[in-house]
């Protein structure tokens, strides 16, 4: 589609306010090989059901649906692996489904469980996700993993998802990156970010204390991407439970977690790049009519939109989001982001779609320090911190679990629990990890508002997940 | 001795001959860390697809004859009517008539410039391209869509411009069966099997 009817671009609307209640998540690795899949998931809601001071049975005993977020079914060798879930989770006869729509998986089983509870249909559901990608050797996780591009025109050449994706990373990298030696260290540092985020994490996979200098000496994957700019490949599990106001209230009753107000919305593009139609860039609350009308002069090669430089998909999840939820300039209404950090430079060009700067702007969030928890320039917090859970690239990526991980981060912010969940020392023994002596706890204060981007592959599909405190929200109900 | 399995269709049916999948054991999976206690199982499995190309079918057929097929949406009542694809559309992604097949070999030839590309060093389980793949992104004149492929003589750089080559010795009716090389390359360069097609 390169041109919209008035239809397409109706703003989304819930027929009554939605509340995540709690989330939970289990330990994140490259491979849990002493675990099945329903160990972790019944981990992940057994945390859920804990932060809310409830039994997993008592928890259990309020969910009406659930929604199951498992991407790769030909990693386990396992159809239907929900109905197997469901059944150990003891939730059965209830309704089910599963979604899967590639690394946006975990954000659009959210956007099925916020439209039920919306509709009125159930007033508490569970939305779990999951993946585990250890069931094959590397070279064949990278054939099944090409299958999620297009099978006649794209996955026999190489059987590497990489060569697909990073054609887009190139065009970014000459267009917006101009090719300088500046451009490439700020990607740097957002590997260094994250990897050291993840240190004070004890569910992250890849925790690292790093420099800049090991990310540009690790080794070529697809010029000028490296090892330390690409994301993880995990094994875990991450849950969600999603109730109207007054079931929210009742569960949250005398505990710690404050219902939060809870919008999806989501977008697509085509699954094969070489598809993209160019059309007119959708302009975000914060963007006006004329500003980039000479963007091709600024950025030679720039002119193409969406091309192969910008992911219309997460342009369009939050122009449906911000409207949803009242969001104006994401910079000034939000304050912490969980981003998909597939690879450093898709961050930065997510930074673009999702407004956070303009188009051919986005290493300047990083540049401005605006995206840490505390500003390397000035010493004072950042104005939008990002991926504090260490995102893609430190904490984990187990495709089915990652939109849910990074709402989980999110919400444990706006809780003021970052802190206590992060630093019990029991935790880190539990799953075998050292609590690093320099642990610090990179609870943003008086958060209120924050959103999560999980994005599919090439950018086939990505949502926007909004939470607020429903005490400091930005629009008046109508 | 097993044997490729083979498909024809016949009568509007599939007709199979031969193995679509070999049988190996499973072996089990033992904890060295935990007194060599079992943990799990191996499953192999190994086995052969059934694959229709359908309204496709026309463009992988004339890869191995030298040509390159694109479609356009010629419906009158199409608000975007004359747009050219290739990839291969069959209906127009707007109107959802079905597209006319175009022969695009000349336009290639003519027109093909790098609008971008990524050299890659790794490959997964059942590559057959050589190492490092240079996968490209085609643009072309008069074409709404910009092809994937890959370069398979010389180093690519955006706005190059490269020419078609294709496997026309032993095809594998695939789309690596189609290639392409810079400008100015001669034929005694090219890949084993490929030709300019002429
Ligand atoms: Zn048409």
């Amino acid at each position: 589609m390169i041109k919209f009817s008035e239809r397409h671009l109706k703003i989304p609307k819930l027929s009554r306010p939605v509340y995540l209640v709690t989330a939970g998540q289990s330990k994140f690795g490259r491979a849990i090989p002493e675990k099945r899949i329903e160990e972790l998931v019944v981990d992940a809601l057994t945390m859920a059901a804990k932060l809310i001071d409830k039994t997993p049975a008592e928890l259990k005993s309020y969910i009406h649906t659930a929604y199951y977020g498992h991407f790769a079914d030909h990693f386990g060798d396992q159809l239907l692996g929900e109905a197997v879930i469901h059944d150990r989770l003891g939730l059965d006869p209830l309704g089910n489904i599963g979604i899967k729509t590639g690394g946006a998986t975990g954000g659009s089983t959210l956007w099925e469980a916020v439209k039920t509870v919306a509709s009125g249909y159930s007033d508490c559901v569970l939305a779990m996700g999951w993946e585990r990608m250890d069931e094959v050797p590397t070279d064949e996780g990278n054939h099944l993993i090409s299958c999620a591009a297009d099978k006649d025109w794209e996955t026999p050449l190489g059987h590497i998802y990489t060569g697909y994706y990073a054609v887009m990373a190139q065009k970014y990298w000459q267009v917006f990156g101009k090719e300088e030696d500046s451009f490439r260290q700020t990607m740097a540092e957002i590997s260094v970010k994250h990897h050291g985020y993840a240190r004070f994490n004890p569910f992250a996979h890849s925790p690292m204390k790093i420099t800049t200098d090991d990310v540009l000496k690790s080794p070529v994957v697809a010029y000028p991407l490296r090892a330390l700019d690409c994301c993880l490949m995990s094994v875990g599990a991450a849950c969600a439970i999603i109730c109207d106001e007054d079931t929210a209230m009742e569960l949250t009753k005398n505990t710690k977690n404050k219902p939060l107000r809870i919008w999806v919305a989501a977008g697509s593009h085509t699954l094969r790049p070489a598809c993209r139609r160019d059309m007119e860039i959708p302009l975000l609350p914060n963007e006006t009519d004329d500003q980039y009308a000479d963007l091709g002069k600024r950025f030679p090669g720039g002119d193409r939109y969406p091309g192969f430089t910008g992911f219309l998909a997460a342009r369009m999840a939050v122009w449906y989001g911000y409207r949803m939820a009242g969001i104006v300039d994401p910079m000034e209404d939000l304050d912490v982001v969980e981003l998909h950090d597939a690879f450093t430079i898709s961050d930065i060009q997510t930074y673009e779609d999702i407004g956070l700067r303009p188009y051919g702007y986005g290493r300047d969030y990083v540049e401005s320090g605006d995206c840490y928890h505390t500003n390397p320039n000035t010493g004072k917090p950042g104005r939008l911190p990002s991926n504090l859970s260490g995102g893609l690239i430190g904490c984990m990526h187990a495709v089915g679990a990652t939109g849910i991980m990074q709402t989980f981060e999110i919400a444990s912010h706006i809780w003021n629990r970052w802190g206590e969940i992060h630093e019990d020392s029991s935790l880190w023994d539990d799953f075998g990890r050292q609590k690093p002596d320099d642990w610090t706890n990179l609870q943003v204060n008086d958060a209120k508002k924050a959103m999560a981007i999980s994005h599919a592959g090439v950018g086939s599909h990505v949502t926007a997940t909004i939470l607020m405190d429903p005490d400091h929200l930005l629009k008046e109900e109508d | 001795m097993s044997m490729f399995g083979t498909v024809t269709v016949k009568d509007g049916k599939y007709r199979i001959k031969g193995d679509f999948h070999h049988i190996s054991a499973n072996i089990p999976i033992r904890n060295q860390d935990n007194a060599w206690q079992l943990i799990g199982v191996t499953n192999p499995r190994d086995m052969t697809y059934i694959h229709t190309y359908g309204g496709e079918a026309v463009f992988f057929e004339n890869l191995s004859k030298g040509k390159i097929h694109g479609t356009r949406c010629d419906n009158p009542d199409c608000e975007f009517k004359g747009t050219v694809y290739i990839p291969f559309r069959i209906h127009c992604p707007d109107c959802l008539a079905k597209n006319t097949v175009v022969d695009l070999t000349d336009v290639c030839r003519k027109t093909a410039i790098i609008h971008t590309f990524m050299v890659c060093e790794r490959s997964g389980a059942f590559n057959t391209l050589d190492k490092p793949i240079r996968f490209i992104n085609i643009e072309f004149e008069g074409v709404t869509t910009i092809l994937m492929s890959y370069l398979s003589v010389g180093e690519p750089k955006v706005g190059m411009r490269v020419v078609p080559i294709f496997r026309m010795l032993d095809p594998t009716y695939t789309i690596t069966d189609l290639s392409w090389v810079a400008e100015a390359t001669p034929e005694s360069a090219l890949p084993k099997g490929f030709s300019f097609g002429h």
